[in-house]
């Protein structure tokens, strides 16, 4: 019996001889795929050891920690609640983060290599210092402003967005998104409450989650002229050249009519006077007898069709926007749709935007020509407060020379002083702007717009703005968003609040 | 039992070895205590020390009984059961921490359960060392021994899962907070019952055939009890749902089977028999599912744990497969250092997958010392089986040996993934009463076993002469008829 014995004891060397190679493959080659897995719960708890960055704006923090009793140490709190909401994002336990919180996870953990020596050093201290702290370029009192009033909106809207940007720098002075939601109750260490949540808001028509200012595109309505105004006044046209008006524009099958009777009822309007009326026979007219290719030109100049935009730092992390689109104005044999053009050029049919890209219009017209890359990231800082990044202004891109600037500045002024936009008008500040009022849907209402920027009295550009109302209710669209963007403005520009 | 002089007893060595082991077993909780409190207590050494007095006894117990018995054994268990224990304590710490609670007193606790669970086994050891002092004796209550494991297989299997089921898995009995795994029992008395008659009946059974291929085939009317085993092992695995059991007590009777025939026609019948009920069973799991739908599922999860439709599965998801699987991998080469890990991330840490728990913090290292300390054991098993000198004994020794190394074998496998994961308690070292008694009984049975072994031939033991010379009337009748001359 001896000798199956000793091959069972062979066998049994041969199990164990499998039971350590396994192990070899589980502890030393899989080892690192395990450590760093999803499932891995030590992950997220080696998150939670060391207090992630502060997220600041204006000196306050508004992503901030509280030491917890739990396994979890920290807990992130975000103060404001709804208004940061859209910019900063959230940071779940053991998910990705999003907003700020994900363009700037390496720094705010503290994992970046830009805190390479933090790390050094808490090896020999044994500390668990910081991770980086985050300035943003957000002015607290413009975005208070924005939110207050786009929620308190004297037309009951429930959905809509307002972006604010210094024109010189291109740094953003305010962003909000409605309607909004509280960033505490996505990371609280309740993982379950955490996910119901998320799924509760998720569901939620009204679309919570998504930042309307820059993930959202919609019709922009007239706040387009601007652009077809920017391509006339590059191609021979003044303020002054008379362009054909009228009640009614029919082509290629397309009607178009103005928003009220009295509206460019003439043969002939000035440019400055269409602009300020809002006129779309005139408009309309102009952008096809500019041409496709010419109107498309102005509004890739201006960032249309910019799929790569995004805006937080400038070294490339941030928030993604939305490409804003024109659509292809063609008739499937590859000629020029003129009924398109002619409905495109007022802001209709397939042109869509972003409300960032409205502002960044205004701004660029208000910074002379040109166009600041958007941003939100002013500064990284150590734990112990060393700057590390300073924002450095970039210009991403010059659609308009000074001339056409001056001239589109003008109309705008024009258009707040004399026409549709009269409600943006703000004591102190020159204001100029456009209305945008966008058809959608069959039997909807129509979306509100405005696109605008502010001189302070010593003719500095201090802000330029956008606000976009969904669906408002009761008629002149466009009014309500003019009036708001005037006290945003007002606010970044330091005069506005108690 | 009265010593020989000039043999060699290596208690002495025993007791070296086990001293070693203890010292092992304290520094062990020394760090789990520096690592876990930030500070080594001054009460740190009590757990060792207690299970230093423990094994002492056991070790006074062997040199009264069984002198000769094989000296590695025992400190090797020890040192296993030791680290358990530590590990155990470990858990009681580290859940007392982070609830904010006094550190536990070293006898509260699943830590201090266990201590008491190992003083148990030791003492059943100790009798059954003590009361049996010829392992042939056994052989006279070979029925009913057969008898008492097959109820103590099925007692879990018929009893409603309310009572029996754990993790999907029907191997328990618990009644209020109690609770016993009859299968761990059941394998003692099983190898018992093989052996007694396989020695019985391997003359038939290792002769009479017809040749096939190369192959020498059983007759067909002498595959009657291997069937019978084989459809009990696929009733355990559909009834109690449970891979491992099934393959534990099928691969514990092909073997003492083999041993006993020499005859590997029917470790090829028995391998064949298996794996292809398994895979049948497997295929009706898919298509009839019923009773074989635990058993597919858990095939499934095994092939592809990290898949998000097995991981988040509400029945029978890879959950515990992976937190364990990730608990091995984050340990790494050389582990967390015992008590700076998080092994409570694993369900059931404490049980099934304490492997997985121990492995982070002593990483790829120290599991394969643990795997070494596991295989000595086993194989100091199989070396007294070749030794001694009756069958029944060979095939006793041999039995019991192999059923521990296929037990280590499947929860081991299991847990890292190697094999489907099948709810067997890793010997010695899981949480829990019946394991480690059932456990101690087998090495005290393997001691006595290997006393007979080593010891003199014509010892108070009353084996049979090895080899020539003119054969006395045996001592025992019973063992007498065990004996087969091959011509």
């Amino acid at each position: 019996m001896n000798a199956p014995l000793r091959r069972a004891g062979v066998v049994i060397l041969v199990l164990f001889g499998l039971l350590f190679a396994n192990l070899n493959w589980v502890q030393a080659y899989k080892a690192d795929d395990y450590r760093t897995s999803d499932y891995n719960r030590r992950v997220v708890v080696a998150q939670y050891e060391r207090p992630r960055g502060i997220i600041e704006a204006g000196g306050t923090g508004v992503a901030t920690n509280r030491a917890t009793d739990d396994a979890l140490k920290y807990l992130r709190v975000y103060p404001r609640k709804e208004v940061y909401a859209p910019i900063l994002g959230y940071r779940p336990v053991g998910l990705a983060a999003t907003g700020i919180e994900h363009s700037e996870n390496d720094f705010l953990s503290g994992e970046s290599d830009k805190l390479f020596a933090d790390r050094v050093k808490d090896m020999f201290t044994g500390n668990n210092t910081g991770g980086g702290n985050v300035l943003l370029t957000i002015n607290p009192k413009a975005q208070e402003a924005a939110w207050k009033e786009l929620v308190n909106n004297e037309r009951g809207v429930q959905k809509g967005a307002a972006v604010a940007i210094d024109p010189r720098t291109g740094a953003v002075q305010a962003m909000v998104s409605m309607p909004s939601f509280d960033p505490n109750t996505l990371v609280t260490h309740d993982e379950k409450a955490a996910s119901a949540a998320y799924s509760k808001l998720n569901k939620d028509p009204d679309q919570p989650l998504l930042n309307r200012s820059t993930a959202e595109t919609l019709p922009p309505g007239s706040t387009f002229k601007v652009i077809v105004a920017a391509s006339a006044l590059q191609n021979g046209y003044t303020t002054s050249s008379e362009i054909e008006a009228g009640r009614e524009y029919r082509e290629s099958g397309a009607v178009i009519r103005n928003a009220e009777d009295e509206v460019c009822p003439g043969g002939q309007i000035d440019l400055k006077e269409a602009l300020t009326e809002s006129c779309n026979t005139g408009f309309a007219r102009l952008g096809v007898t500019l041409g496709r290719d010419k109107v498309l030109a102005a509004a890739k100049a201006f960032g249309f069709s910019d799929d790569q935009l995004t805006v937080g730092n400038l070294e490339g992390n941030g928030l993604p926007v939305a490409a804003s689109e024109t659509g292809k104005i063609t008739n499937p044999d590859g000629s020029v749709d003129k009924g398109a053009l002619a409905q495109s050029s007022i802001g209709q049919r397939d042109v869509r935007m972003t409300p960032l890209q409205g502002a960044l219009i205004a701004a660029t017209v208000a910074n002379g020509g040109k166009q600041q890359r958007p941003y939100l990231v002013q500064k990284l800082l150590t734990p112990d407060l060393r700057t590390i990044y300073t924002a450095n202004s970039k210009t991403l891109r010059t659609p308009i020379n000074e001339q056409v600037a001056a001239d589109l500045k003008d109309m705008m002024v024009s258009v707040v002083e004399n026409g549709t936009g009269r409600q943006a008008r703000t004591r102190g500040l020159e204001v100029g702007g456009k209305t945008g009022t966008a058809q959608n849907a069959e039997g909807a209402d129509p979306h509100g717009w405005f696109i605008g920027f502010a001189y302070d009295d010593k003719g500095e550009a201090v802000s330029a703005v956008c606000v976009m109302l969904e669906n408002v209710p009761g008629g002149h669209a466009s009014a309500e968003a003019a009036r708001i963007s005037g006290l945003i403005m007002k606010a970044a520009a330091g005069q506005g609040g108690d | 039992m009265a010593r020989i002089p000039g043999m060699k007893t290596q208690r002495n060595a025993e007791l070296g070895l086990l001293a070693f082991a203890m010292v092992l077993v304290a520094a062990y909780g020394a760090t789990v205590e520096a690592a876990r409190i930030g500070e080594i207590t001054a009460t740190f050494w009590v757990p060792a020390a207690l299970l230093s007095v423990l094994f002492l006894g056991l070790h006074a117990v062997v040199r009264y009984t069984a002198p000769y018995a094989d000296p590695v054994i025992i400190p090797a268990v020890a040192l296993i059961n030791g680290l358990g224990v530590g590990f155990l304590r470990r858990l009681d710490i580290g859940d007392a921490l982070s609830e904010k609670q006094p550190i536990p007193g070293i006898f509260s606790g699943i830590g201090g359960r266990q201590l008491a669970w190992t003083l148990i086994s030791l003492i059943l050891a100790a009798v059954l060392l003590l009361v049996v002092r010829d392992h042939k004796v056994v052989s006279r209550y070979a029925y009913t021994l057969g008898l008492t494991g097959i109820v103590l297989v099925m007692i879990p299997a018929v009893l409603p899962g309310s009572i029996s089921e754990v993790n999907g898995a029907k191997l328990w009995v618990r009644i209020g907070s109690f609770s016993i795994q009859p299968g761990e029992f059941a394998k003692l008395a099983l190898v018992s019952f093989f052996a007694y008659y396989l020695v019985r009946k391997r003359e038939v059974l290792s002769l009479a055939s017809r040749r096939v291929l190369g192959i020498d085939l059983p007759r067909g009317r002498d595959l009657g009890p291997v069937v019978t085993v084989w459809l009990l092992s696929l009733l355990v695995l559909v009834f109690e749902k449970d891979l491992g059991t099934a393959l534990l007590y099928f691969g514990l009777f092909v073997v003492t089977l083999y041993v006993a025939t020499e005859r590997a026609s029917w470790l090829i019948i028995g391998l064949l028999l298996f794996f292809g009920g398994v895979y049948v069973a497997y295929l009706l799991g898919d298509t009839v599912g019923g009773p074989f739908a635990n058993f597919y599922d858990r095939a499934e999860v095994w092939l592809d744990p990290f898949s998000s439709a097995n991981y988040n599965r509400e029945f029978g998801s890879s959950y515990q497969l992976v937190q364990g699987l990730l608990s091995l991998g984050t340990g790494g080469l050389f582990g967390s250092g015992p008590g700076a890990g998080l092994p409570r991330f694993v369900p059931e840490v404490q049980n099934d997958f304490i492997f997985a728990g121990i492995g982070e913090e002593i990483g790829l290292f120290g599991l394969s010392a643990l795997l070494v300390l596991y295989l000595l054991i086993v194989e100091r098993g199989l070396r007294s089986a070749l030794a001694v000198r009756d069958s029944f004994g060979k095939l006793v020794a041999g039995g019991l040996s192999f059923t521990l190394g296929l037990q280590i074998f499947v929860i081991l496998g299991g847990i890292t993934g190697l094999i489907p994961l099948t709810g067997q308690t890793t010997p010695f070292l899981s949480a829990g009463g019946s394991s480690l008694m059932a456990n101690w009984l087998l090495i005290a049975m393997l001691l006595r076993i290997s006393n007979a072994a080593r010891g003199p031939a014509a010892g108070g033991a009353g084996g049979d002469r090895a080899g020539g010379g003119p054969k006395k009337a045996p001592a025992q009748l019973h063992g007498a008829m065990t004996e087969v001359i091959k011509p």
